[in-house]
Order: C-alpha cells, then sequence, then structure tokens
C-alpha cells in the first residue's frame, strides 16, 4: 500500500483549500524555478528516466512523447494542450485533480511547456464539467495573479494558459479530434501521420497529454525520476490514480501504487466487493472501452499495463467498474455499445455503420431473441470494426464486445435457449449481413 | 432564471465582432451567442460564416455537431438531467419519468407554453451524489421526487429554483 509520504495529490479529497495559497502549504509551485533553471533536456530525460507512462489510457512514455518535439522552432510556435475531456464511463480521476489539486495541473503545464519549447498551453475541459472549469479558471486567475504564470512571470519565461470549454461530445477525448475541436471545427480525428508534435494545432508542433501525466511531473521532478520508478514494478512504475465504481462497498477515487492486486484495491478502498468476493462476476479495469476480465482471472490481476493485457484486457485509464453476480452482463455490453454508438463521430464507414451494428444484435442477444450462429457473426463484425478507423473509438467500441463473446458465450447462449423454450408470436430475428 | 435578449441582427453582428479575433473563434462565438439569446438561430450561421472567412456548410456542421447549441429558442428555465450510468444506477430513469409528469413535457422538448425545457445530459461528474442534474445553470445533486416538486412550484410561481 502506498505510504502517505509518497502521495503526489494530498489534496485529493477536498478536505484543504483549493487555491493558491493551500497549494503552496502543500508543497506545490516549490523549486519551480531551479528545475526550469536545469534545462529543457535534463527535464525531458529526467522524465523519460522516470518511466512515467501516459495516463489517459494508452500508456505510451511521457518522456518520450515531450522528446518528439523539434529541439528548435522552425519560426511556427509550438503548444502543450491538455486533455481534460474526460468522459470515458467509469473514469473520474481527472476531475478530482481540476477540482481539489488544479495547482499541481498548472505548475504541470508551465514545465511542460518549458520542457517543450511551447509558451501557450491549452487545457481543453469538457463542457459537462461546470464545477470543474469554474475552480480551474480561479486557480489559473490566481496563477496570473500572483505572476506564476504569464507573459512576464517570475521565472522570465513567458507563458500563456487558457481554458477551454467543450460543448459535449465524447470524440473530442481523441487526440486529433480535440485539436480540431480546439481550432474551432467539428471534433472529427485526423488521419496520422503526420502526427500532433509536426503538425497540431493550426499545423503548428503539439503535444497532447492527459491531465494526470501533466499534474505528476512537477512532483516527479522535485523528489526525482529514481524516486516514482521505485513504485511499482518495472515498466508499469509510478503512483496512479485509480477510480473503484460499481458494486464496491465504498466507491471512491484513490491515489495508489501500480502494480498493485486487484483484490488488495478493492479490499483495502472498495470496502471489498457488494456481497464478498465470491459474489463478483466480473470487472471492467479501465473505463468502459476495456475487454470485461472474468471473476476467476481477477483473484490474481495485478492492476498495471502489462497485468491486464496478461488477460486480454487493458489498463485503460484504471477506472474499475466492478459488477457483482446480480448484474447481466450482456445488458451492460449492450449498454455500453449504446454508448458508442451515441457518439460515433460518423466519419469512418466500419465505425459509423458497425457500432450501430453491433448494438441492435446485443440488445437482442440481451433478450435471448437471436440465433447461436449470430455469435461468431457478431465477433466476426468487431474484427472488421477494429483497426479500421482513424481513430480508436472503433476499437474501443469493438473490444466490450470481444471480451463478451470470449468470457461469456455460455451466458448468450443460455438466454437464446430459455428464449427459443418459451411460445413467441414473432419469429426470432437475424442481423442482416 | 436566465434572461436571454431577443434576437437581433446588430447585437448577434456586434457579439461575433467582439469575439472574431480569438484564434479557432468559432466555438468561442456560438458559446457567446448561445450565452447572449439562449440559442444559436440559422440566420447567425451566415453571418458567423463571412466574418470568419469560413463556408456556411462549416459553421453549419459545427454548431449541429455538439449538443450544447441549440438551434431553436429553449424555455424560460432549462432543466438538464443527468442520463449517464452513475445516476441510471441509482434511479435516474424513473426520476426522468417523474419529472416529465410533474413538468408537463417531454424529454428533449420545451413545453408548449415556453417556460421550461427539460433535456437529458450525460455527465455532470457528481456520481458520487447522484442523481444530479443542471437546473437554470446550478448544480444540483441528491435530486429526488420532493426535489422536482420544488423545482416545479418555483417555475410555475415564476421564481428560480434556489432563489426561494
Amino acid at each position: 500500500m502506498l505510504a502517505d509520504k509518497d502521495r503526489i495529490f494530498t489534496n485529493l479529497y477536498g478536505l484543504h483549500d483549493f487555491g493558491l495559497k493551500g497549494a503552496l502549504a502543500r508543497g506545490n509551485w516549490d523549486g519551480t524555478k531551479a528545475i526550469l533553471e536545469k534545462g529543457r533536456d535534463w527535464i525531458i530525460n529526467e522524465m523519460k528516466a522516470s518511466g512515467l507512462r501516459g495516463r489517459g489510457g494508452a500508456g505510451f512514455s511521457t518522456g518520450m512523447k515531450w522528446s518528439f518535439m523539434p529541439k528548435q522552432s522552425d519560426g511556427r510556435p509550438h503548444y502543450l494542450v491538455v486533455n481534460a475531456d474526460e468522459s470515458e464511463p467509469g473514469t473520474c480521476k481527472d476531475r478530482e485533480i481540476m477540482r481539489n489539486d488544479p495547482h499541481t495541473l498548472i505548475e504541470g503545464c508551465l514545465i511542460a511547456s518549458f520542457a517543450m519549447g511551447a509558451h501557450a498551453a491549452y487545457i481543453y475541459v469538457r463542457g459537462e464539467y461546470i464545477y470543474e472549469r469554474n475552480r480551474l479558471q480561479a486557480a489559473v486567475d490566481e496563477a496570473y495573479e500572483a505572476r506564476l504564470i504569464g507573459k512576464d512571470n517570475i521565472y522570465g519565461y513567458p507563458f500563456d494558459l487558457y481554458v477551454h470549454h467543450g460543448a459535449g461530445a465524447y470524440i473530442c477525448g481523441e487526440e486529433t479530434a480535440l485539436l480540431e475541436s480546439l481550432e474551432g471545427k467539428k471534433g472529427m480525428p485526423r488521419l496520422k501521420p503526420p502526427f500532433p508534435a509536426n503538425m497540431g494545432l493550426y499545423g503548428c508542433p503539439t503535444t497532447v497529454n492527459n491531465v494526470e501525466s501533466i499534474a505528476v511531473a512537477p512532483t516527479i521532478l522535485r523528489r526525482g525520476a529514481a524516486w516514482f520508478s521505485s513504485i511499482g514494478r518495472p515498466n508499469n512504475v509510478g503512483t496512479k490514480l485509480f477510480s473503484l465504481a460499481g458494486h464496491v462497498n465504498t466507491p471512491c477515487v484513490v491515489e495508489e501504487a501500480m502494480s498493485i492486486p486487484f483484490r488488495e484495491l478493492v479490499d483495502k478502498h472498495g470496502g471489498g466487493v457488494r456481497g464478498g468476493w465470491d459474489n463478483l462476476l466480473g470487472i471492467i479495469p479501465g473505463g468502459a472501452s476495456c475487454p470485461v476480465i472474468p471473476a476467476e482471472q481477477c483473484a490474481d490481476l495485478i492492476m498495471d499495463f502489462d497485468g491486464t493485457r496478461a488477460v486480454k484486457s487493458s489498463f485503460g485509464t484504471a477506472g474499475v467498474l466492478v459488477m457483482d453476480k446480480s448484474t447481466d452482463i450482456i445488458k451492460a455490453i449492450a449498454r455500453i455499445s449504446a454508448f458508442f454508438k451515441h457518439e460515433s463521430c460518423g466519419q469512418c464507414t466500419p465505425c459509423r455503420e458497425g457500432t450501430g451494428w453491433m448494438w441492435r444484435v446485443v440488445n437482442r442477444m440481451a433478450e435471448g431473441r437471436a440465433q447461436k450462429r449470430e455469435i461468431d457473426m457478431l465477433l466476426e463484425v468487431t474484427t472488421q470494426i477494429e483497426g479500421h478507423t482513424i481513430c480508436a473509438l472503433g476499437d474501443a467500441a469493438a473490444w466490450p464486445v470481444q471480451g463478451l463473446i470470449r468470457h461469456y458465450r455460455h451466458v448468450i447462449e443460455e438466454r437464446i435457449d430459455q428464449y427459443a423454450a418459451n411460445p413467441h408470436p414473432d419469429p426470432v430475428a437475424v442481423a442482416a449481413e | 432564471m436566465a434572461v436571454y435578449e431577443d434576437w437581433s441582427t446588430e447585437r448577434a453582428a456586434q457579439v461575433i465582432s467582439e469575439n472574431r479575433h480569438l484564434e479557432g473563434a468559432t466555438m468561442p462565438i456560438l458559446h457567446a451567442l448561445q450565452e447572449t439569446f439562449g440559442f444559436v438561430p440559422d440566420p447567425a450561421v451566415p453571418m458567423i460564416a463571412e466574418s470568419l472567412n469560413l463556408s456556411r456548410a462549416e459553421v453549419y456542421g459545427v454548431l449541429t455537431f455538439y449538443h450544447d447549441f441549440r438551434r431553436e429558442a429553449p424555455g424560460r428555465h432549462v432543466v438538464k438531467l443527468c442520463a449517464a450510468e452513475a445516476c441510471q444506477s441509482v434511479g435516474g430513469k424513473a426520476l426522468a419519468q417523474y419529472a416529465e409528469e410533474k413538468l408537463g413535457v417531454d424529454m428533449g422538448s420545451t413545453s408548449p407554453d415556453g417556460r421550461v425545457t427539460l433535456e437529458p445530459i450525460y455527465c455532470l461528474g457528481l456520481c458520487a451524489c447522484a442523481p444530479s442534474a443542471l437546473v437554470d445553470g446550478q448544480l444540483v445533486g441528491r435530486l429526488d421526487r420532493d426535489a422536482i416538486d420544488e423545482i416545479a412550484d418555483c417555475f410555475a410561481n415564476g421564481k428560480s429554483f434556489g432563489d426561494a
């Protein structure tokens, strides 16, 4: 279990002042000048050495990402964009940072921008986060007033920070869609390459990072890469905000060490599974897009990037959804499919048509009004969506359905048998191919 | 209760020119117009397009892509009920039905007398005190039938929720 002295977010629960005074008392903005004086290369090397992997879901090395930015500007400005469009069902960690510890994020923005030669940074907050937006804006205003950021700040590095509001679209959490949205267009993802590090916001070199990745950076640089990389197991180091939701006794957001066993996480912080450990049906480990992990694999599950990959799921944002045996798993996946159908931007055909098709078929399966051969047909369709779209929303929609079929095929078959055993006036529908 | 100005081309032109210097100005302009008039009517689209040197189709596309922008005038009061997973799991659907009855308006529409608009919203980030809602721009948590009664009463008396 993570010791209190190793926590990065010391005001996660809002027990103390979120403003600048409280943040200074908690050690934010301490020695920022000394960090900046060590230079860009030192910061990027230290971030690489710390082994921090991006906290937005893909798990790409943050230091590596920063190093992709051009060393010398070719005349175009550089930008840092912070992705605070936290819309994934089950994920609620960034909102706690923006609400209660916003200065960790603002300090992180300054340091990260300095390391990448950016003089302007944007924080893209989703439209529905009203409270978070107000808090964050208040904190930014305070930082401007104290001249911690701004054109003539005390660090002598001109830097502007803007809080931008979204307008209610999940797809804008995808990095290139977010850039399109910032530019004032429809939030439709761009083809990569060119990658944002070469052609990002307004065609200029841009790095898009998750809120948590940026907010942990100042503490890592203050305490040293060795400290951060000593927590967790190799390749999956550091501390991480886990959010526990669903059928646990005490749902919460908690900062824990990476590579914590799932059982320890849920027993220590979640107060155990509702109705006891044996009542566990399965979990979705990192937000709605990750394949479900059945209970028998949860017993030895290590909560990190490699641990979840070993059971063919994904770590995502560590927003754990716990489901006990009262859950109708097919219906739960049907609900997730409905979400992705609703949020597909409509740019790529496999995703636009496929998400709706999957939703209709899974919905029928939830009732049992389906044919058994449709299960394989559904699996086939998910593989045709996955990897055939511009952005990862197609993959994200396909994975939960794949997880359902992989682990709960018998439940679907039982449901179909049950339906077939009872008399019904209408013939059973079959999906069009 | 939000008080909006009546639509006027001059005022709209003023709002647009106040924001057109911003980078990526389309969204800030749309947000500002919606704040001023409560919605973005169709005549605004060519005005924005002309001032930003965009095609009308581009502006129309942005306006219709995002759920938050309205193309028709909202009611005098706007209630947005959270319809996301956490709120549904604690009876959000039943509550939404009750709100429809009590306020006399279907989800996603405005009452004929223009008093209230009821809309779904997807996760206000208040899952810990679900079900939640946004009533006239004000966050409300732990919503129950009594709270909806209270909201309906406030509206019936021409008051804003929270003023009472």
